[in-house]
């Protein structure tokens, strides 16, 4: 394939950008969603992400990817190591897999290596897209098409960070920590409430209406179409800047404090909205501060809040799912109310 | 508005048609297809023949049955070859074999939307992401779909998702095959062979790339998709010209076979009196303003060229086109088949396998039963060779018939109801929505008042969409409860011969006054409307009647008894009130 889309090439769209941002400054947001109109480059997006992220460490000849650094979230393989061995460490790309509509479960979630069992009669574990997944993003196009056996099963393992498999005489248990990204046109049918609330930032994405930005953005698409090389070179230096601030981000994200003010504003804010249960609240905050680490910031402020409300909290809104063109403008009135006019 | 727009006459759809075919032989993946309506005969044969003679010789050609399985569609274990050779090999699918070719969809409008999703999947990637049967590999997939669409009617259209991604929409409903004889239009193969070659080297100005985005937008076509279509499609036709430069005339030619088909809207400047004319439906586009009083874009445009030439092209067309496309639009906002009940106790979700052997109504999971052969090989013939199955190792797929509860929601909107109760009766049916979305159940909706019934929400489980047509539901006029009943058995019927389970919920106040036929006479229409609903009942379909008349009322009653349907009224009950009466009766 050629070289991607690259990200900071993407006209518009700036929510979707931001949540994906944020998601990768901190995996433990939890997710983002995006669904909207076809044709408004939700694809693309996720897979420009792929590209922009820095290279991650892993250990060498893991299967899982195991972070080096990480012992605690190692894999049964990485632990059974002897003490005192020195670790080999790859820099690796961070995943970014696609779960493709069809997929059937032994490929999801791993299964008996068939090639080694029949040729060699070995029991083998043949890890699948989950294993693949850790550490990175799972990425699923038009997941409201989704086999529901395969959403259950994608719903256990995102809470747990955990893949554990028993099939086929094998037990194999495994970490699969990631950021799950879903994107899909409502068009097709809505997505389960479960699965819906798994998603820590939901992104509604619309097609431009504004028509220098559809120009700018069939340019664009027609250029890179033409010579990938050539735009992706163009476009080097702003996805270094873009990498660089990611990084940095991640460093400063530990040292973001979270004032008890903003914390109180959150609860608030949630408790006006409705929404249920404390995932809103939490989320918010995580994703303020991901962005206050952005920013450079030392502690989380208003603007920070307000940016990202409406991603955080606008698919928990208890509801009348009916109006769900409504939720974004009922964050916005909430955002009004507490922090004033924008 | 006055007459009706004329038809383009005969030969100019065959020679667009032509051209169509001719563009997508230039660049039949950039393209993506074409959207082919045409019932099954000479005539689509004879474009279908024209497309294929363009293309070089041994491009694959390939027609996708209705019903084919993920196995043939992407690829997945080849069963013969692994049994053969005692290991694990893989057989490429339908798509991947059509690399660089082209492949047919015969009956498009009854395609699933998860074949639909996993095509569009493909047509962007250009190649076939599998993960199934133990295997995950990429394999190019450069194709270009022909989506054949016999739609006899509105009701039936191809996936929108399938839609939007290729460049033509050809129709040739009216066409005979006397329009489409005699003489040779399109250019020779040699020609768009040369223009496939010169391609890569076509630029296309600037002001070309605006004018077309410009135009669409005038159009009133939303997906960016279609804009930079057209584009694709001027840069092959001053190919086929053999110009390196897209030309204004290669524009308008985009312009009118890409742009047109799927305008839902007039452009304002040339005809006031359209200004009524229905902007596009969905809630993405309700607040856009007409693009051609955006002044940031006005000014930058250097497009009235282009613009002046789609106007003088397409007049005639766009009217009909227009139109046409906005009804398309409509039911396409219908997304109908989402939730189709399998037929057979074989088919449904796949929810994981089961010892035991295949026979009656089960099958066999091919690739479980390896996998629980495979240990065993070394043991059975000491690993050479062919694979050892036996009967223990016989693994059978388990599938879960997911019958879909669709409920029918069958709305008097006359104006006895209207006045006091529409307003309720909608609030409640929302209600109700919110409980079938928890449910994962379909909705459909239809209204009666004035003289007949209309499905104003064929079955979907889109929310959003029900909403919309809801809201927009009018109200007044006569009460032909007959006519609504026998829409909703009909619609039942349609539903239960596709193994769902419909229920039937009205609100009416029961009080009908416009007969079968139409005549306007109380008796007539309350003995019509009797007739109606016990055919209800003779059809076995569950039913419930919400009284919706301020004090509850005999007729109402009747008619549920007559329906064998439970009897709710509801007199001053609120929206929420109603929601909870039904979820106990139901």
């Amino acid at each position: 394939m050629a070289a991607p889309y690259p990200f900071s090439a993407i006209v518009g769209q700036d929510e979707m950008k931001l949540a994906l941002l944020a998601a990768a400054i901190d995996p433990s947001i939890g997710g983002v969603l995006v669904f909207g109109d076809r044709g408004t480059g939700k694809s693309t997006a996720v897979r420009a992400l792929a590209a922009l992220l820095p290279p991650m460490d892993a250990v060498a000849g893991c299967r899982y990817g195991c972070d080096p650094a990480a012992p605690d979230a190692w894999c049964e393989e990485c632990r059974a190591r002897p003490r005192g061995t020195t670790i080999k460490t790859r820099r690796v790309p961070v995943p970014v897999v696609d779960l493709p509509l069809g997929a059937t479960e032994d490929r999801v979630v791993g299964a008996l290596d068939l090639e080694r069992a029949l040729a060699h009669g070995v029991k083998a574990f043949e890890p699948g897209l989950l294993a693949r997944a850790n550490r990175g993003f799972l990425y699923i196009d038009e997941a409201n098409l989704l086999e529901d056996h395969l959403v259950d099963l994608l719903l256990d393992v995102a809470a747990s960070g955990e893949n554990v498999v028993e099939r086929e005489g094998l037990s194999v248990r495994h970490p699969a920590r990631f950021v799950l990204v879903g994107s899909g046109n409502p068009e097709e049918g809505e997505l389960r409430p479960q699965l819906l609330d798994r998603f820590g930032l939901s992104v509604d994405v619309r097609t431009p209406t504004d028509l220098p930005t559809r120009i700018e953005v069939v340019r664009r698409r027609d250029t890179y179409e033409r010579d990938p090389k050539a735009f992706v070179a163009r476009f080097r230096t702003d996805e270094a800047r873009l990498r660089r601030s990611i990084v940095a981000a991640r460093a400063h994200l530990p040292d973001v404090t979270v004032p008890d003010a903003v914390l109180e504003r959150a609860a608030k804010l949630c408790m006006s909205l409705g929404t249920d249960g404390l995932r809103g609240e939490l989320t918010l905050v995580r994703a303020a501060r991901a962005l206050a680490a952005q920013d450079g910031v030392a502690a989380v402020g208003d603007a920070q809040m307000k940016r990202i409300a409406p991603a955080a909290l606008r698919h928990r809104l208890r509801r009348n799912p009916l109006d769900d063109a409504g939720s974004t403008v009922r964050v916005e009135r909430a955002l009004a109310e507490f922090f004033g006019s924008a | 508005m006055t007459p009706g727009p004329a038809a383009p006459s005969a030969p100019t759809v065959w020679r667009d048609a032509a051209h169509a075919a001719a563009l997508l032989a230039v660049d039949p993946h950039g393209l993506g297809g074409a959207w082919l309506r045409a019932p099954a005969g000479d005539v689509r044969e004879r474009w279908l023949a024209a497309l294929r003679r363009l293309l070089p010789e041994g491009t694959p050609w390939r027609r996708v049955p209705l019903g084919i399985p993920d196995a043939r569609l992407l690829g997945g274990m080849d069963l013969a070859a692994t049994l053969a050779s005692g290991r694990p090999v893989a057989q490429q699918g339908l798509l991947a074999d059509a690399d660089n070719g082209v492949v047919l969809l015969p009956m498009a409008e009854r395609l699933a939307p998860g074949t639909a999703a996993r095509l569009a999947a493909v047509l962007d990637r250009g190649e076939v992401v599998l993960a199934r049967d133990g295997f995950a590999f990429d394999a190019p997939a450069r194709v270009a779909a022909i989506v054949l669409d016999e739609g006899a009617d509105d009701d039936e259209r191809p996936p929108a998702a399938l839609v939007d991604r290729v460049a033509f929409c050809v129709d040739l409903t009216a066409l005979s095959l006397r329009d489409v004889g005699g003489e040779e239009i399109t250019p020779s193969a040699a020609r768009v062979a040369q223009a496939r070659a010169l391609l890569p080297d076509v630029r296309a100005p600037g002001d070309i790339v605006d004018a077309l985005c410009a135009a669409a937008w005038a159009l009133g076509i939303v997906s960016l998709r279609v804009p930079a279509h057209a584009l694709r499609a001027a840069r092959a036709a001053a190919a086929l010209a053999g110009r390196r430069d897209v030309a204004q005339e290669d524009a308008a030619l985009a312009a009118r076979l890409v742009l047109a088909p799927r305008a839902t809207r007039i452009p304002a400047s040339e005809d006031g009196a359209d200004a009524d004319e229905s902007p596009p439906e969905s809630s993405a586009e309700a607040t856009d303003s007409p693009p051609h009083d955006d002044p940031a874009g006005a000014d930058r445009i250097p497009d009235e060229l282009v613009l002046a030439a789609v106007h003088a092209l397409l007049p005639p067309q766009v009217l009909a086109l227009a139109r046409d496309a906005a009804r398309w639009r409509r039911r396409s906002a219908s997304g109908g088949r989402a939730g189709h009940a399998q037929a057979s106790a074989l088919r449904g979700r796949p929810v994981g396998v089961a010892r035991g052997e295949p026979g009656r109504g089960t099958r066999l999971a091919v690739v479980e039963t390896l996998r629980a052969a495979a240990p065993w090989q070394r043991l059975r013939d000491g690993g050479r060779g062919r694979v050892q199955v036996r009967k223990d190792d016989f693994r059978i797929a388990r599938f879960r018939q997911h019958t879909t509860t669709t409920t029918v929601f069958v709305v008097d909107a006359s104006g006895s109801s209207a006045a006091h109760r529409l307003a309720e009766a909608k609030g409640a049916v929302e209600l109700l929505l919110a409980e079938c979305y928890v449910r994962r159940d379909r909705v459909a909706l239809i209204a009666f008042r004035g003289t007949g019934s209309e499905l104003v929400l064929p079955p979907t489980r889109s929310l959003a969409r029900a909403k919309r047509g809801l809201a927009g539901l009018p109200g007044g006029g006569g009460t032909p409860l007959a006519a609504g009943l026998d829409a909703a058995r009909a619609l039942a019927d349609a539903l239960a011969r596709r193994g769902e389970s419909p229920t039937i919920v009205l609100l009416t106040d029961g009080r009908a006054n416009v007969a079968r036929d139409g005549a306007h006479s109380r008796e007539r229409a309350a003995a019509d409307a009797q007739a109606a609903a016990r055919a209800i009942r003779a059809a076995g379909v569950a039913a419930i009647v919400i009284d919706t008349s301020p004090q509850p009322q005999p007729q109402a009653r009747d008619l549920a008894a007559a329906m064998d349907a439970r009897y709710l009224p509801l007199p001053h009950a609120d929206a929420a009130m109603l929601s909870r009466a039904l979820a106990l009766a139901s």
